[in-house]
């Protein structure tokens, strides 16, 4: 009931009051080349070079996108990524035309070869399971090598009774990959469902965007669930939403705040103090630093 | 037509026969239980327990209406997040007391809209998957019209999954799949036939395990000639899942939907 407009609580961004939102949202925060670049959410004009590896706006702290490499860069201590399955690539399971053509353009975009890179790693000393899913590769769209990469970082984390920390963005389901691209999420929670049964820790980090089949499988499943600010998560798009019940939406539908008020989130938390955050989760959750435990 | 947009249409028909319906055939003292005990009773999830051919078991479906009427109590077969943990209560119930699980499933899809989000429909679907697939009791899933992605197979994590002749699979509807990849939905008959999402095509993929035949003279108008088989199939597969020792019964679950991806290394 703000009579006086005191909307500018967020970051200045407007995402969700003003007319063209979709289409702002489905090009979300990213950095684009050159000197200078455009903020999607305050719009302010920035140098590039004040943009700090967290990759965050100097202007109003929106939490721009992240590549895997970026990703670890800020998460794990300093050369202790090793990849899981780095060459795994799509095949074409539904025959759908120009697959490869689609798979080779994403591939260039996004300088990887799928949608999620797994392997191991520590964290402030902890060791860990990583998936970190890429959404500058067909934004983030589970198909049988997304599902199968994180299925076996799971499966890998419970023989080896490790932690996993998953970090998801995803669209969805791979429409191209057809009902086998369902099948991912079945897949991926049942490999959950013996991880959490061997009593091991999973810790999903939702980041911009989660959504569909990933939030509908595994990106809710974790025992403790992590997101960014202003994240985008939810299970419907937006603009299915509108199209079915003709009303519109509320501020703030669908973003990390909702879904913490909502009791969906653990925490949210700030994107240069996830590291340390992480590190603390996995220490109080190993056994064999804890005091008085065997 | 093309097959596929036959299947389609037959699978969408608004006389075709819903699962209140398959319950009384197929079982006997159908006795439904209400509610998800956290939120409300969502009427597009039925279920309760009865018996079939003495043996106590748990029925949950997804039901749609024939009338518009109908279709406003039941949502028109779109369930929110309290229907999906309803079901998952029921099923949790099913474990405690030793009966197999059967779910009926017909939904064009998990439910959109502003409530559904606020009380985490992604979130009652992941549960339903991670639970179901260690739920240690047997279960079989029916498809007997649309299976419409997420919403449809989080009552599908099943031991073995079945289909009748037209009923239908699939990641997204056959428009929605033409809007988004091509941004044109007149090419729906192209893309229902691209996504192979007939039973035929999900029997091929392994995605179903059996399909069950309908009469020449459409379901509807013959109910039984359908029924007939599906309890034939549960009164031979019935004893055989529930006589397998349970780590049995979920290490062969785990591999149904472990294997599931197409990928070269």
């Amino acid at each position: 009931m703000n009579l006086f407009g005191k909307k500018s609580y967020f970051p200045a961004d407007g995402g969700d009051r003003k007319k063209g939102a979709d289409r702002r949202r489905k090009s979300g925060p990213s950095i684009p080349d050159g000197m200078w670049i455009k903020c999607n959410t305050c719009k302010a004009i920035i140098y590039k070079k004040e943009v700090t590896e967290y990759k965050l706006c100097p202007n109003c702290d929106a939490h721009f996108r992240m590549s895997p490499k970026e990703r670890i860069a800020v998460t794990c201590d300093e050369d202790t990524f090793q990849e899981f399955d780095a060459d795994m690539e799509s095949m074409n399971p539904m025959d759908y035309p120009d697959y490869d053509e689609v798979i080779e353009k994403a591939q260039k975009k996004a300088g990887i070869k799928e949608g999620v890179v797994t392997g191991r790693a520590k964290i402030k000393g902890e060791d860990t399971v990583l998936a970190i899913m890429d959404s500058h590769y067909m934004m983030g769209s589970m198909g049988s090598v997304v599902g199968e990469k994180i299925t076996r970082a799971i499966e890998y984390a419970t023989e080896q009774r490790l932690p996993v920390i998953i970090f998801t963005t995803s669209g969805g389901a791979r429409m191209q990959e057809g009902i086998i691209s369902l099948m991912q999420m079945a897949k991926t929670s049942e490999a959950l469902g013996r991880h959490d049964e061997a009593g091991l820790l999973s810790v999903t980090v939702l980041t911009d965007p989660t959504t569909g089949g990933v939030t509908a499988s595994f990106a809710m499943l974790g025992d403790i669930i992590l997101s960014e600010p202003r994240a985008l998560i939810g299970f419907a798009g937006q603009r299915v939403i509108k199209g079915t019940i003709h009303q519109d939406l509320p501020e703030g539908f669908q973003r990390a705040e909702f879904q913490l008020e909502h009791g969906f989130l653990d925490r949210i938390v700030h994107r240069e103090k996830l590291r340390d955050e992480l590190g603390r989760i996995l220490r109080l959750h190993n056994p064999s630093e804890s005091e008085g435990v065997e | 037509m093309s097959d596929a947009m036959k299947s389609v249409a037959i699978a969408r028909m608004i006389d075709r026969p819903n699962t209140r319906q398959f319950i009384r055939e197929i079982f006997d003292d159908f006795t439904e239980f209400h509610g998800d005990r956290l939120f409300g009773d969502d009427g597009a999830v039925v279920g309760g327990i009865a018996s079939f051919q003495g043996r106590p078991v748990t029925v949950i479906g997804i039901q749609k209406g024939h009338t518009l009427e109908e279709n406003l109590s039941c949502n028109f077969g779109s369930p929110n997040p309290e229907g999906y943990r309803k079901a998952l209560r029921l099923m949790k119930q099913a474990e405690k007391f030793h009966r197999p699980v059967i779910t009926f499933v017909n939904t064009a899809g998990a439910f959109c809209g502003i409530g559904a989000e606020e009380r985490g429909q992604g979130e009652a679907i992941a549960r339903n998957l991670m639970e179901m697939s260690r739920l240690k009791t047997p279960i079989i899933s029916i498809f007997t019209g649309e299976g419409g992605s997420g919403g449809a197979l989080a009552l599908a994590v099943a031991d073995e999954v079945w289909m009748l002749e037209h009923g239908m699979y699939s990641v997204l509807s056959p428009e929605g799949f033409a809007s988004i990849l091509w941004r044109d939905s007149s090419r729906v008959a192209e893309a229902a036939e691209l996504m192979k999402m007939t039973s035929g095509h999900l029997l091929q993929n392994q995605v179903i395990d059996r399909i069950i035949p309908e009469p020449k003279e459409g379901l509807e108008h013959n109910l039984s000639f359908t029924t007939d088989q599906l309890e034939e199939a549960l009164a031979e597969t019935l004893p055989k899942l529930c006589n397998m020792k349970v780590e049995e019964l979920l290490k062969k679950r785990y591999e149904r939907f472990r294997k599931y991806g197409e990928y070269s290394e």
